[in-house]
């Protein structure tokens, strides 16, 4: 079976995320005055084939673990559908 | 016999030759070793130059950590070699798990490059075994993710193995303590933001780096 996977990785809370804050600190100046918490991340998406979906989802877990995050700063959301 | 230090070459490294040099110039033997190498053959000391190892892609020394070098690299520091990572190269090491914790984008979101002024913390690293505790140096700085950043308990580990080496006497990046260079827990694996080798030679308007690298080869002659 062939995947569709979407990683979100973010900073973990309580990480400093200078990109969220100075994009926070632009808004007002364009009038977007109620917008607060901003945080900024990077998705990756890629395509994967497996047996199923759990395995496709252990690898992703893995590959998060040990390549696409810095678990020392980072943490990811994971996303896997069935290829369209 | 002079200290044999290979000088990895990422694709994206650019203070490798600077390194070579300054190394040279010291009395070392500097060789420069391509990231593709398995092996490091007979070198009594490792610097992972600064640079952009693999353009930075995804984080800066997240794909260097996987180039087969890195392999022979942790084998070497494992044994108790010296190894020595300047910037783009402390980045690798933190990656690479030799070194905790990470470096973040810088606080303010601006790429720095310029002198600053350092505190040698500890003189137990390869770095500064021949630097007295205390001494203040100036050296450049260049880069954009130095802000270093590591959770408490590390950072008390950090202070109470006394294994922070360099502190910023006046932080210019959100470093956590005002690191700005730390070690190992046996001191022989050392990464640090500033580019001793930039203050190597009068012409570059400072020498305070050369004790820096003197410590590192003759931490090296001893192992050679």
């Amino acid at each position: 079976m062939r995947y569709d996977v979407l990683v979100e990785v973010r900073l973990r809370p309580g990480i400093a995320d200078p990109q969220g804050a100075t994009i926070e600190r632009a808004l007002p100046a364009l009038g977007f005055t109620s917008v607060r918490a901003v945080r900024t991340g990077k998705a990756i998406r890629f395509e994967l084939d497996a047996p199923d979906e759990d395995a496709a989802r252990a690898q992703v877990v893995e590959l998060c673990e040990r390549f696409l995050t810095n678990p020392v700063i980072e943490d990811a959301t994971v996303s896997v559908e069935p290829a369209r | 016999m002079s200290a044999r230090i290979g000088v990895v070459v990422f694709p994206g490294s650019n203070c490798e030759h600077d390194v070579a040099e300054a190394l040279e110039g010291l009395g070392g033997r500097p060789r420069l070793v391509w990231h593709g190498a398995d092996d490091l053959g007979p070198l009594d000391g490792v610097v992972l130059p600064g640079g952009f190892a693999h353009g930075d892609y995804l984080r800066p020394g997240a794909i260097a950590r996987f180039s087969p070098v890195m392999a022979a690299v942790e084998r070497f520091a494992a044994a108790g070699g010296p190894v020595v990572g300047i910037c783009n190269g402390f980045q690798v090491l933190t990656e690479a798990r030799l070194l905790p914790g990470a470096l973040q984008k810088n606080r303010g979101l601006t790429f720095l490059c310029q002198p600053v002024d350092l505190e040698v913390v500890s003189s137990r690293s390869v770095l500064t075994t021949t630097v007295e505790v205390g001494t203040r140096l100036r050296i450049p700085i260049n880069h954009f993710e130095g802000n270093y950043t590591c959770d408490a308990a590390t950072l008390d580990q950090l202070q109470s193995e006394d294994r922070i080496v360099l502190r910023y006497l006046d932080n210019p990046n959100g470093s956590v303590a005002d690191i700005a260079g730390i070690c190992n827990a046996r001191g022989n694996v050392v990464g640090l933001m500033p580019h001793p080798e930039r203050a190597s030679d009068p012409l570059l308007g400072s020498v305070d780096g050369v004790g820096l690298l003197r410590s590192l080869l003759s931490a090296a002659a001893v192992l050679g």
